[in-house]
């Protein structure tokens, strides 16, 4: 398998000579997030490797950086899996879809835009796929606050009170108070991974 | 104009990874099979046919598998796992049960809550003095089952449990609702029951046979 | 004769297909944009049954994951299992016994009969023949389920694959009950066949409805009996060879067109190569361990399992596609990433592709054929 993947990396570096690539745990990482597009076309028309199946596109957080993950294989030649990896930083999250390579891209970068929000350039309908549209962050992410169910806004203590629900005035006084702080009710982290 | 079925050469499949024959194109065709409707009319023959022999047949192969569901009851299948209840041996005081907590830890979804009992003096005892389960989380995975060192909690077969309030004295049960003997546990699954006492039975002689001090668990 | 122009100019008509509705076999959403019956745009909406399962799982346990994976594609719990487990023991480098082996095969080969007929009969049931061939299909189902209960304890949880072998032993009783069901299901076939296969409005209804093309299909990343119902011989049972697959002599049925009739006829032909494995399975399965020793105390203190840094793609053929299972490892008891490449959801991305221009109607069984399961779309 690593054999394959040595074969790859060599003829890559032969025939695309300007794009940075490095070999991490038995797979490409493209140091350039730009040159992607170039490195998978060139792969799935290459007649040795035809990875015309892109079988995952899935994203993953290092809390220094987020990485996009994509897992090739050749249905032609039935071969595979070529694993290619592309790093993009937390603040600039912009890498070029997939889309007009694979048509099988469009569902799995909407997800990962969905739980990591990676902005994937160039999808043509790039929306959130589980969640709704107002949704506010990215669940996937390690540093994804969860809202606190236990404590209510005043959003909703308004929804509970127009049903008839009665709230009591303790209740009331503290998401006033964290109205007037501007904070929203999120869930407190453990200090520790929980045992 | 509409595909009539027989215009395909074949129903369907041509290409394998090799030849393969099914028994369907390897039916004889007589041409009174290509009139239009005779495939629909073989169909109804197969579901007359169902409809008849259902009366005849045994239930597995093909006749009338209907339980009266409250009044007859299908056999209980020993491994079937529902949710979890506790054991106790002789009374119910003697609980197998010492709250070491590793089934609250290991829960996916988190519905067993256990604190452990203190006496007088404010000593913790091997005892749950809260061992409660929240039936309506619990998603009867068997997890607690497996993870318990001391045999204590098992899945139930019972299955009717509906209650018209969630919290309190309806899903969420408390200890005294969770205990059963360990007759019960004999009666519903008597292979591992069986197996339990053998293995405590052995036990026991070992520490008959090797007088060592008491080691309690390592949690 | 005078050609009378009898198309008056229309408006499109949008509409929400779901999600409360029977035929979309879950809380799945279609907006479709009609132009009187045909279809002119349809977006997939999905979300409905969305309840995160990778962030559940990166705060649990691996083995308690395995759990969670049964309410992935609920209608075979056993593949699910079947691919975290081959995920979990690459990742940590776990073998399985020749036993244990041979009861997965045994365990995910009679969840694909139970797979495929029950699309069937659902397929059938949105065509509008109501119930008679799906209770068909349900009694069969049936036996099978029960012996998944015995085996297991679920009918249809099942968790019952762990990592390194299975939770229990078949017994004797066990073989025999499924020889008996692997050696009755042909005759089921044979009458499932003669009711549908050649039935003039099954055929009218399925056959140029839906094509999908070979070259489409294969850039959409579109796997399982849907892939190959185009003609594209990708079996990852065959390619991969994971567990046992390699021992057994089994073909790969093939379609020729790509529309609904293929992909109904692939899963009936797939369902007898599935016999075959089961009954060389059943006759050759040896004597010996069901679980892997060294995992013994994983199964008691689940914490302790806590696989090398490193990360691992596991794949099978489910019998809605490829299912894979993406982890990393950073050394904790927790996953640090738990993706699942679901097949139901990618297979929907060809949705719009194949349904543009085609009646609703026939977007419902478009929908029945691709055979999606909203536990494993949505997550």
């Amino acid at each position: 398998m690593t054999s394959f993947i040595e074969e790859i990396r060599k003829e890559l570096s032969e025939r695309l000579p300007n794009i940075k690539l490095r070999l991490v745990r038995a797979s490409i990482l493209i140091e350039n997030p730009k040159d992607l597009t170039q490195v998978v076309f060139y792969l799935k028309e290459n007649p040795r490797f035809l990875l015309d199946y892109l079988s995952s596109i899935t994203a993953v957080d290092y809390l220094d950086y987020l990485e996009s993950v994509y897992h090739l294989y050749s249905m032609e030649k039935k071969q595979g899996p070529v694993v290619l990896r592309v790093r993009v930083s937390k603040t600039d999250t912009t890498i070029p879809s997939l889309i007009p390579i694979y048509h099988g891209a469009e569902l799995q970068e909407r997800e990962a835009y969905d739980t990591f929000g990676i902005i994937y350039e160039g999808h043509p309908n790039l929306k959130r796929l589980f969640m709704w549209d107002g949704f506010e962050g990215y669940p996937l992410r390690k540093d994804y606050e969860q809202e606190d169910s236990e404590i209510l806004e005043t959003a909703d203590i308004e929804w509970l009170e127009s049903k008839g629900i009665g709230i009591t005035n303790e209740v009331k006084e503290k998401a006033k108070q964290m109205k007037m702080e501007n904070k929203r009710a999120a869930a407190q982290k453990p200090e520790k991974p929980r045992n | 104009m509409t595909n009539f079925p027989s215009k395909r050469k074949s129903s369907g499949i041509k290409q394998w990874d090799h030849v393969y024959t099914s028994s369907v194109q390897n039916a004889p065709s007589h041409h009174w099979l290509k009139i239009f409707g005779a495939g629909a009319l073989k169909g109804m023959v197969v579901t007359l046919k169902n409809f008849v022999t259902s009366y005849f047949r045994k239930p597995d192969q093909g006749g009338i598998f209907t339980v009266q569901y409250p009044e007859e009851r299908y056999p209980e299948i020993e491994n079937y796992r529902n949710l979890p209840f506790l054991v106790y041996d002789g009374s119910p005081d003697k609980v197998r049960c010492v709250a070491c907590g590793i089934c609250e830890r290991e829960c996916p979804p988190k519905c067993i809550y256990i604190t452990m009992e203190t006496d007088v003096a404010g000593k913790p005892v091997r005892k749950p003095a809260v061992f409660d389960i929240d039936y309506a989380v619990c998603m009867n995975c068997g997890i607690c089952e497996e993870v318990c060192p001391f045999d204590s909690i098992f899945m139930d077969h019972v299955f009717e449990i509906a209650s018209p309030r969630r919290i309190d004295t309806g899903m969420i049960r408390h200890q005294e609702d969770l205990l059963k003997s360990s007759e019960y546990l004999q009666k519903i699954r008597p292979k591992t029951a069986t197996m339990i006492d053998e293995k405590k039975r052995a036990a026991e002689e070992k520490k008959k046979a090797v007088v060592k001090p008491p080691q309690g668990p390592t949690v | 004769m005078t050609q009378v122009e009898n198309r008056h100019p229309s408006e499109t008509l949008e509409i929400n297909f779901g999600p409360q509705h029977p035929s979309t076999h879950g809380v799945f959403r279609m907006q479709m944009l009609l132009d009187g019956e045909k279809i002119c745009s349809l977006k997939p909406v999905l979300g409905y049954l969305h309840r995160n399962h990778e962030q559940i799982a990166e705060n649990i346990t691996y083995a308690a994951s395995m759990a969670y994976t049964d309410r992935l594609d609920y209608l075979n719990a056993m593949t699910n299992n079947f691919a975290y487990a081959i995920a979990v023991e690459k990742l940590a480098g776990i073998e399985v016994p020749e036993r244990a082996e041979y009861i997965r095969v045994i365990m995910a080969e009679l969840a694909r009969l139970v797979n495929h007929i029950t699309v069937i009969g659902f397929l059938l049931n949105d065509m509008g023949a109501f119930f008679t061939p799906l209770l068909y299909a349900f009694r069969e189902r049936e036996k099978i389920l029960d012996i998944f209960e015995e085996v297991s304890g679920s009918r249809m949880m099942c968790n019952y694959f762990r990592f390194g072998g299975v939770k229990r032993d078949l017994t004797t009783e066990n073989l025999t009950a499924i020889m008996q069901i692997v050696r009755r299901f042909p005759a089921f076939l044979e009458e499932f066949e003669a009711l549908l296969t050649k039935n003039e409005i099954l055929c009218m209804r399925c056959q140029n409805v839906g094509i999908l093309p070979a070259n489409l299909a294969v850039n959409s990343s579109i796997t399982g009996p849907v892939l190959r119902a185009s003609g594209v011989n990708y079996d990852i049972r065959k390619v991969d060879g994971y567990s046992i697959y390699k021992r057994f002599d089994f073909r790969i049925p093939l379609g020729e067109k790509g529309d609904v009739y293929d992909r109904y006829f692939v899963r009936i032909l797939e369902m007898r190569e599935s016999l075959k494995i089961l009954y060389q399975a059943l006759n050759k399965i040896p004597q010996g361990e069901f679980l892997n020793k060294k995992t013994l105390p994983f199964l008691k203190m689940p914490r302790n399992f806590k696989p090398a840094v490193g990360e691992a793609y596991g794949r099978i053929e489910s019998p809605k596609g490829e299912l894979g299972f993406y982890l990393v490892s950073d050394g904790t008891p927790q996953p640090w990433r738990y993706h699942v490449r679901a097949p139901s959801l990618i297979n929907l991305t060809v949705l719009e592709d194949i349904c543009i221009g085609q009646k609703v109607a026939d977007a419902i069984i478009i929908l029945g054929s691709i055979d999606i399961v909203l536990g494993e779309t949505d997550r």
